[in-house]
């Protein structure tokens, strides 16, 4: 259900640029989806299929998903380390005041269009 | 066949809607309606706090209440029958509210004019609700005793957008393993500026501080100074 959602957001903005662009059909859209960005790749993919088959625009045009990595910056030592291996207690010294440096994106990157 | 063209963007999905929130919160200071937007798990009791809340602010503000969920009205007659006007919206099965869709609810919800304060009643569930600003002034989570004092950890982007998280159902924390301390400690290294605030909406236990932190917030913007 939160898939569908970003699908149809993700359509808007490029429809927006197609118009923009005078485009009239798109044949691919390239998304960087960050690893703890909540957003689950393969249910993205499916709700994509079914939309994309429902619109003139977006007819049998890919969506491609290009994983970006998380990481997590130490407030104790400074240090940055992999948030999905390690979550939010830093592995360099222990400390809990840690935030998220990237991994949450959700960005559409480039489309492919005729 | 015509050449492909490669067209970067190189855009946040939500770029659009967080232009459209800011757009509709815009016109709501222009109309002096301030736009609470009320998050929380389902059954964690944001339609029982919010009966309290109109209990409390009924006679200073008039208020009015959009209920979404993705099917019934139970919750828009509960709020009508508590005196106030309320609509439902339903998402026709999506799990969250953007800016668009709230601002569908409040062209209803204000068309006959005199609300001051709106309150949006958003789809129960910690995750994708928190990822779309409604263009709400401000934003309220609940948390209830019997989820557990870790959510603010395993749900983190909701208490980040919070500005306030409500703990309901605080007269049961003695049946649970829930620390008050721990919890305030959870939110706080995720969101150091949020309010946090006990409560039982059931009994009425701490919804008059509640009520007073809702109240000056609304004051505060229909006067034009900024919020806390």
């Amino acid at each position: 259900m939160h898939e569908l959602g970003i699908v149809f957001h993700i359509m808007d903005s490029v429809e927006k640029v197609a118009a923009d662009n005078s485009l009239e059909r798109v044949s691919a859209v390239v998304l960087e989806l960050g690893e703890v960005s909540g957003v689950v790749p393969d249910y993205l993919t499916h709700c994509w299929d079914w939309a994309a088959a429902r619109s003139e625009l977006f007819r049998g045009a890919a969506l491609r998903v290009e994983a970006l990595p998380a990481v997590t910056r130490c407030g104790g030592c400074g240090g940055d380390y992999p948030t999905v291996a390690h979550g939010r207690v830093c592995p360099l010294c222990g400390s809990e005041n840690t935030w998220l440096l990237t991994g949450n994106e959700v960005n559409i990157k480039e489309i492919e269009a005729y | 066949m015509d050449q492909v063209r490669i067209i970067e963007v190189k855009q946040s999905v939500f770029a659009d809607n967080d232009r459209r929130a800011a757009q509709l919160r815009r016109e709501l200071k222009e109309r002096g309606v301030f736009l609470l937007n009320l998050m929380s798990s389902p059954g964690a009791g944001k339609t029982t706090t919010l009966r309290r809340t109109v209990e409390l602010l009924k006679d200073e503000l008039s208020i009015g209440v959009m209920e979404a969920d993705i099917d019934s009205d139970v919750d828009a007659r509960a709020m009508a029958a508590a005196g106030v006007k309320a609509i439902q919206l339903h998402t026709g099965g999506m799990c969250h509210l953007d800016a668009d869709m709230t601002r569908q609810g409040l062209d209803q919800l204000l068309a006959e004019g005199g609300v001051e304060l709106a309150v949006l009643e958003n789809v129960g569930n910690l995750v994708c609700p928190a990822e779309f600003d409604t263009g709400a002034v401000k934003n309220a989570a609940i948390l209830s005793v019997p989820e557990g004092d870790d959510k603010p950890l395993k749900y983190p982007l909701m208490f980040q957008v919070c500005d306030v998280v409500l703990i309901n159902k605080i007269d049961v924390a003695p049946y649970f393993d829930f620390d008050l301390d721990r919890c305030r400690e959870h939110i706080r290294l995720r969101n150091p500026n949020a309010a946090v605030l006990p409560i039982c909406a059931k009994t009425g236990q701490g919804v008059e501080a509640w009520a007073r932190w809702l109240r000056e917030q609304v004051e505060r913007w229909r006067s034009g100074l900024p919020g806390e």
